[in-house]
């Protein structure tokens, strides 16, 4: 559900970042958020447990420059992971206008990855949403751990696991080294962008 | 839901958030929706970081609508936190909006009720009829862009 300002010439957008837990959705967003420069960003709002688990959501609102001539300005949330905080992601799922699936390389998380997407799907349902219409971007993170001790599941697993019916853009990253997290970002943004201008064009239209 | 709030709109909106903050002395009010947007901003807001306040309100109005449904209520249609100087009332306009005033020790409580009182069943009927007239334009049917 994008906010479109037309006394401020501002479009607001929220983009949420889903997952099983501990696949990195908040260190997305940290490593989002220190790299970007003080003009661009707001403050980076946490509500997490002491064991930084996600409690509730990490938000961080972005300013993405301009597009015929609206400041598109984007809010990225997490959700928490864990099973039993579902109520809670269908509050952060509310109005949303993107999501970023990021998927946990590890072999032994391969079924909570497909767990989660099918939890997305549901909730984005029961809201009205479809996840095969809504703009949607795929990680597979922790790719660092590649070559080491850790059992990864290969990129063609974790595509045919997760993307085979979808075939949305997908992106291999390390959130917590930064590989693959502003791709990953700059296309989810994308598409929600086109999503909204073309609302816009037909909005112009009619308001102007 | 798409929200498109043009100058027009926003001119009857701040009509009323003008009137609670000139007659509460509240410092500020804001109007976001449920999903933790922005929609307007009224008064002193320049100190407060109110896109993170939006986002938390939400959140805050919905983690509590969880509890009242546990209690066998629908909702709780406001809140209020009480700080050493600073308060914060939220109140629900209607079934999309919720309004955050700010205030300080200038004014009281009651005051703030009283005055969002008064203007609480306008203002929600004047956002309606703002969402209602955009429903007629004839948004693409949602597709996969690649």
């Amino acid at each position: 559900m994008p906010f479109i300002n037309f006394s401020k010439d501002e479009i607001q957008c929220k983009i949420v970042y889903y997952g099983a837990g501990f696949c990195g959705k908040t260190t997305n967003l940290q490593y989002i958020y220190t790299k970007m420069g003080e003009d661009t960003k707001g403050k980076m709002v946490s509500i997490d447990t002491r064991g930084d688990r996600t409690l509730f959501f990490d938000f961080l609102s972005l300013n993405l420059g301009k597009i015929r001539g609206f400041d598109v300005r984007v809010q990225l949330y997490t959700v928490p992971g864990q099973v039993h905080y579902d109520a809670t992601r269908k509050l952060v799922l509310k109005g949303v206008d993107g999501v970023v699936f990021v998927a946990d390389s590890l072999k032994v998380q391969r079924k909570k990855n497909i767990e989660s997407l099918i939890n997305l799907a549901k909730n984005l349902a029961e809201k009205g949403v479809s996840i095969r219409t809504i703009p949607l971007v795929i990680q597979y993170n922790k790719r660092d751990l590649d070559g080491t001790d850790s059992e990864l599941l290969l990129l063609e697993i974790l595509e045919k696991d997760l993307n085979s019916m979808l075939k949305v853009p997908s992106f291999s990253a390390s959130a917590l080294k930064g590989a693959g997290v502003f791709e990953t970002l700059r296309e989810i943004s994308k598409l929600v962008v086109k999503d909204v201008s073309r609302k816009i064009m037909l909005v112009d239209q009619q308001l102007r | 839901m798409n929200i498109i709030i043009t100058k027009e709109d926003l001119k009857k909106i701040n009509f009323f958030l003008d009137k609670v903050v000139s007659s509460s002395l509240a410092h500020s009010v804001l109007l976001i929706d449920r999903s933790g947007q922005l929609i307007a901003q009224y008064g002193n807001t320049l100190d407060i970081d109110i896109l993170s306040l939006s986002a938390l309100t939400a959140a805050n109005f919905g983690a509590t609508a969880e509890i009242a449904k546990i209690l066998g209520e629908e909702e709780f249609t406001l809140l209020f936190h009480k700080g050493k100087t600073e308060n914060v009332y939220f109140t629900a306009i209607g079934e999309h909006v919720i309004m955050v005033t700010l205030f300080d020790d200038k004014t009281s409580l009651g005051l703030i009720r009283l005055r969002i009182n008064q203007i609480a069943d306008e203002l929600s009927n004047a956002l309606v009829s703002i969402f209602e007239e955009k429903k007629e334009i004839p948004f693409l049917k949602p597709q996969r862009l690649s």
